[in-house]
């Protein structure tokens, strides 16, 4: 599927912002099932200096610093991406060897994606968290079944509630009120994942803004959206969607992946003065028809 | 200090030969003088725990511990062996990571641990050196050897202390030191100075700063001693700039590059922008910066990945692989309970080991034997939960010295803490370091965190001490060309309300004094009419209650006066004036003198915490000395501050608050005073009486008093000297001459003075003194408006915030 992106990010200042930093992760990565033929970013007012580089996780990033006194800050990514279904196998081993398998001591690619089994900035490991995956980890279950029975609880009983959290809401908060956007979902699963021992990562991207006829809306467009990977021996990263209780075929958009929000932020910045500052965001993901070839 | 009940080791003998000269009596006087050195040195050490805060008096045990210079020599070459290590391993792990790929680490020894830095992989510092100055601690076993606990690799402490301990210790025994031929310190600190130079090879003259949080960090003091003695200029977070991706110095001038910061700050908060989003103590940038190349960091951010005391274990094995020798210090047995097998070890074993965090700065230690058996097996199961984040370590019996307790010698466990650090060519150790000893002779726990004390270290040196020698290693510092003054704007704008703040201090000391010198006294009628007077002055500038206006009731009156002397947490008081005061000294400290510390500190001290049953005679008292004390404080500031922005600043806060509460208190008084009683006691505020008496002969009256405190320009306490004073600050400031609006703002005020005819409008009649009140209140209004220009012109750095 052909999809044209547009990523539109805007800040007002209260007052003059003297200098500013940014840090971009708003490049979509390049992927087996994902191939990006366009990429566009538009920074307004012009950066001083501007600096394209790719992160430890391997996202490309976009530095940028403003350096003359502005209140308005309108950033504008552009993409044009085609994606297929990633392929999703059909036997995967039982949870607790993959358990033990990304747990040694030598470097193997099971051990390197361990790294995904740590805490992190935004994502604590907790026993009550480990306590509600349990549950759809019995012993010797596939852990791929494991996992779509996971993200279908979470579907289930958390509610979609924009209005319930903002980025600082700590996981705790999200696991008491069982409310959040798809970001607490995937931080929260990610977190029961760690808890039991599995590692799982945080993915970052968008979703197709319009349904094709005859499909529902997917929840999460209109802005940059959030899942999450869990590792699988021998196959690799499946993406699993807490928020659609569904795992990803071709209607996401991958943009970056990290231990959590902290690692692939859209786009984040530190500004000197301001005063206040109001933000929006608009998503726009189009699917684009396909080219004839005459 | 003897072996086993044998005779004096060889290398202590000529300070034991001292000690013994001394006897007990000379020993504590010795004891007496460490400890009054220390405070007036204000050697601290700020403690945050429970949610409180303490700023203790560091610590210093008169004995130093003595290590012969054989034993050093062996010392030496392990130390420097052990900083080439871990800048080896820390290349690696931040680069090619082959160490993980030959399993000589497992990789959940960087997964697990929160001071391996993702954003920082693929930066290469200077040099390609990531610790520049490392710091080891040791312990020795009763046979003598030494044995590594830990090390510290992010941004070390104590070199600081460990310097003035030693300028302490070789006043307090200048015999002894110079027969027991001690290594001194001065050429390591030149080496140091010549390796942070030779980080910046894109300069011939290196801008370095000591990046600081700021003064609430736990070893501030050692901050600013280090700023001072190293001649770098003492920054916080906020000073530094990133622009086009270098790091700049806000001055007074403008934006100064920066080529080096030796960071004291963790490195997780250096950069809101990649790193802790939270943060107010970095630089937004600063890792850019640094990923271009532009600055060189001591140490490097992510150096702290190598503090983690898991990596002890590999260390025998990264040595062979890496330099191809043998360990030369071993570290004290540690296993890891990351890994299976060490863990079920330590689960075992748990009861003889001590268990530590296994990243730095995560937490205390649990000694396995001192646990009962609920405490095991809590501790046991929290190792299970996270095993990745503990250690078990074999429990070393730590060797003792002996420590002065105040009334005898007894044994204390210590360590020793010494320091590495790169020079032009490699790497030096410093012949010396940290020695801690614990609060009591049976506590296994030694740190400053936990009260315990500090000694000096000395290494006796084969032959007689030359300095000479020495200091021919060392390649010169570059000249330096004529730089501008670069203080940071923070520093001017500190400076700016210590003035204020002194001269505020000052000027309610005298003020109070003038009503409590007639409290006190013996309250003839004329005093009584005065004081009468003082109250309905006060009350109108809201320092008493309007129930007490104009009212005689002496229990109440000095009941109000020991409040507003004394109370912590009011506003305004004398004590809370005094703590502002110490507060803004404390983060302009590495530009006074330690005589104006000194000072300083003992008005700090000396001040009487509550006095609940003061008389007024006891009161004036206090304030009689505060007064002596400011003096003093102002007259060091006076006679020893080099005339630049930074003392010109403090001048203009002096003269502008003078300026302020002159006209405050002269308004005051003719508001509430018609028939003018209370001149006398106006010209005692003023420190004008003298003055007066001389040139009039007679008794005050308005037109004359009011021309002397407001138009005199030869009366240091008159309006007209602080404009005159002002006006010469702000030509000289930086950019004056272009209309800035602080000028303009001035020269009207100026013209408004000098236009005004006091002697006329202090006349009789309605209408004159209506005229009085309304020049009055435009110089005052004046006065705070030129504040405001000020600050907005040369202040205005307003903190970066995250969105």
């Amino acid at each position: 599927m052909l999809y044209q992106v547009t990523h539109r990010t805007t800040y007002r200042y209260g007052s003059d912002v003297a200098v500013s930093h940014h840090l971009a992760h708003l490049h979509p990565r390049e992927l087996p099932s994902q191939r990006v033929s366009g990429y566009s970013l538009a920074v307004d007012p012009i950066p001083v200096v501007e600096d394209e580089g790719v992160d430890y996780f391997g996202n490309r990033t976009s530095y940028f610093s403003i350096g003359s006194p502005h209140d308005r800050l309108i950033v504008t990514a552009r993409s044009e991406v085609r994606v297929s279904a990633a392929p999703v196998p059909e036997r995967t081993p039982p949870w607790q060897e993959v358990r033990d398998r990304c747990a040694s001591d030598r470097l193997t690619e099971d051990s390197a994606a361990g790294e995904f089994r740590f805490d992190s900035p935004y994502i604590t490991r907790k026993p009550v968290y480990g306590d509600y995956a349990a549950a759809s980890f019995p012993k010797d279950r596939p852990l791929l079944e494991g996992a779509r029975d996971f993200i279908t609880r979470i579907f289930r009983d958390f509610k979609f509630d924009p209005r319930a959290t903002t980025v600082a809401t700590p996981l705790d908060e999200v696991f008491k009120k069982r409310r959040g956007v798809c970001q607490d979902f995937a931080h929260f699963a990610i977190a029961g994942l760690r808890s039991i021992g599995l590692p799982a990562r945080y993915v970052s991207g968008y979703l197709e803004t319009l349904p094709p006829p005859g499909k529902a809306r997917l929840v999460g467009a209109d802005a940059s959206h959030a899942w999450l990977a869990v590792w699988c021996p021998g196959h690799g990263w499946i993406d699993a969607d807490p928020t659609n209780n569904l795992l990803p075929s071709d209607r996401h958009i991958t943009l970056a992946w990290g231990r959590d929000f902290s690692d692939v932020s859209p786009l984040r910045g530190v500004v000197v003065g301001g005063g206040g500052s109001s933000l929006a965001v608009s998503v726009d993901v189009a699917r684009q028809p396909e080219q004839i070839t005459i | 200090m003897r072996a086993a009940a044998g005779p004096v080791r060889p290398h202590w003998a000529p300070l034991v030969a001292g000690l013994e000269r001394l006897g007990r009596e000379g020993l504590r006087e010795r004891g007496e003088n460490v400890r009054q050195l220390l405070r007036e040195h204000g050697v601290t050490y700020n403690v945050h725990a429970d949610g409180h805060s303490a700023t203790r008096t560091w610590e210093l045990d008169m004995l130093p511990l003595v290590i012969d210079a054989a034993e050093w020599a062996e010392l030496e070459a392990g130390l420097i062996q052990r900083t080439r290590l871990l800048n080896l391993v820390l290349a690696d792990i931040y680069g090619p990571q082959t160490l993980l790929k030959r399993d000589l680490l497992p990789p959940a020894l960087l997964h697990a641990n929160p001071g391996y830095l993702r954003c920082c992989h693929g930066i290469r510092p200077p040099r390609d050196l990531f610790l520049t100055l490392h710091a080891v601690d040791l312990t020795r076993a009763p046979d003598g050897r030494w044995w590594v606990l830990s090390d510290r690799t992010q941004a070390p402490s104590g070199v600081g202390y460990a310097l003035e301990n030693r300028s302490i210790l070789s006043r307090i025994l200048p015999d002894e030191f110079r027969e027991s031929h001690v290594q001194q310190l001065g050429n390591f600190f030149e080496r140091r100075k010549a390796g942070l130079r030779s980080l910046a090879p894109w300069t011939s003259a290196p801008h370095i700063v000591l990046l600081t949080p700021g003064p609430y960090a736990e070893t501030y003091f050692e901050h600013t001693y280090l700023a001072r003695h190293l001649g770098y200029q003492l920054v916080e977070g906020n000073d530094l700039t990133v622009r086009d991706r270098r790091v700049f110095l806000k001055t007074l001038e403008g934006l100064q590059p920066v080529d080096v910061i030796i960071r004291r700050v963790d490195d997780t908060w250096c950069d809101p922008l990649e790193m802790r989003s939270d943060s107010i103590l970095g630089i937004p940038g600063l890792v850019e910066a640094a990923r271009a190349g532009n600055v060189a960091i001591s140490n490097a951010l992510g150096a702290g990945a190598v503090e983690t005391t898991a990596l002890l274990a590999f260390l025998p094995a990264l040595a062979r692989h890496l330099l191809d020798q043998k360990l030369l210090i071993p570290n004290v047995a540690t296993w890891w309970a990351g890994q299976e097998k060490e863990r079920n070890y330590s689960l075992g074993a748990l009861k003889s080991l001590v268990v530590k965090k296994a990243f730095a700065g995560q937490g205390e230690l649990a000694f396995g034997e001192r646990l009962d058996s609920t405490a095991l097996q809590e501790l046991a199961s929290a190792i299970r939960a996270n095993p990745h984040a503990f250690v078990g370590q074999e429990r070393v019996a730590l060797s003792t010295a002996p420590a002065w307790n105040g009334y005898r010698l007894e044994p204390r466990p210590l360590i020793l803490r010494c320091f590495i650090c790169a020079t032009t060519d490699g790497f030096a150790v410093m012949p010396g370091g940290l020695t801690r000893v614990s609060a009591a002779p049976d506590s296994p726990i030694v740190s400053s965190r936990y009260g315990g004390g500090s000694k000096d270290t000395w290494v006796r040196s084969s032959a007689p001490v030359d300095e000479s020698a020495q200091a021919e290693m060392i390649p010169p510092a570059p000249r330096q060309e004529r730089v501008p003054s670069q203080v940071p704007s923070r520093v001017v704008e500190n400076l700016f309300w210590l003035g204020r703040y002194t001269e505020r201090l000052e000027d309610n000391t005298r003020l109070l004094r003038t009503v409590l010198s007639r409290l006190a006294g013996e309250g003839g009628p004329a005093e009584r009419g005065e004081l009468a007077a003082l109250t309905r002055w006060f009350a109108h500038l809201q320092l008493l209650p309007p129930r007490l206006a104009g009212r005689l009731d002496e229990q109440q009156l000095t009941s109000e006066i020991r409040e507003l002397v004394f109370e912590r947490n009011r506003a305004g008081t004398i004590r809370d004036m005094i703590g502002r005061m110490g507060f803004l000294i404390a983060s302009v400290r590495d530009r006074l003198s330690g005589d104006t510390w000194r000072i300083v500190n003992q008005l700090q001290t000396e001040f009487p915490a509550s006095m609940s049953r003061a008389t007024p005679g006891a009161i004036l008292q206090a304030l009689h000395r505060l007064i002596f004390q400011l003096a003093a404080f102002n007259g060091m500031e006076m006679e020893n501050m080099t005339r630049g922005h930074a003392w010109r600043f403090l001048d203009m806060g002096r003269r502008l608050e003078r300026a302020i509460n002159l006209l405050a208190n002269v308004r005051a008084m003719l508001s509430t005073d018609p028939e003018s009683t209370a001149l006398g006691p106006l010209l005692e505020y003023t420190d004008s009486t003298m003055t007066y008496r001389r040139r009039y002969l007679a008794r005050p009256e308005l037109p004359t008093t009011l021309a002397l405190l407001i138009t005199d320009e030869t009366n240091p306490r008159s309006l007209s000297f602080q404009f005159k004073a002002l006006g010469r600050h702000l030509k000289e400031l930086p950019g004056a001459g272009e209309a800035k609006p602080e000028e303009i703002q001035f020269d009207d005020l100026n013209a408004l003075l000098t236009n005004t005819d006091i002697r006329e409008l202090a006349g009789e009649g309605e209408l004159t003194r209506r005229r009085l009140e309304t020049a009055l209140k435009q110089l005052l209004d004046g006065c705070w408006e030129l504040s405001n220009l000020l600050s907005a012109s040369y202040f205005s750095h307003v903190p970066a915030r995250v969105s």
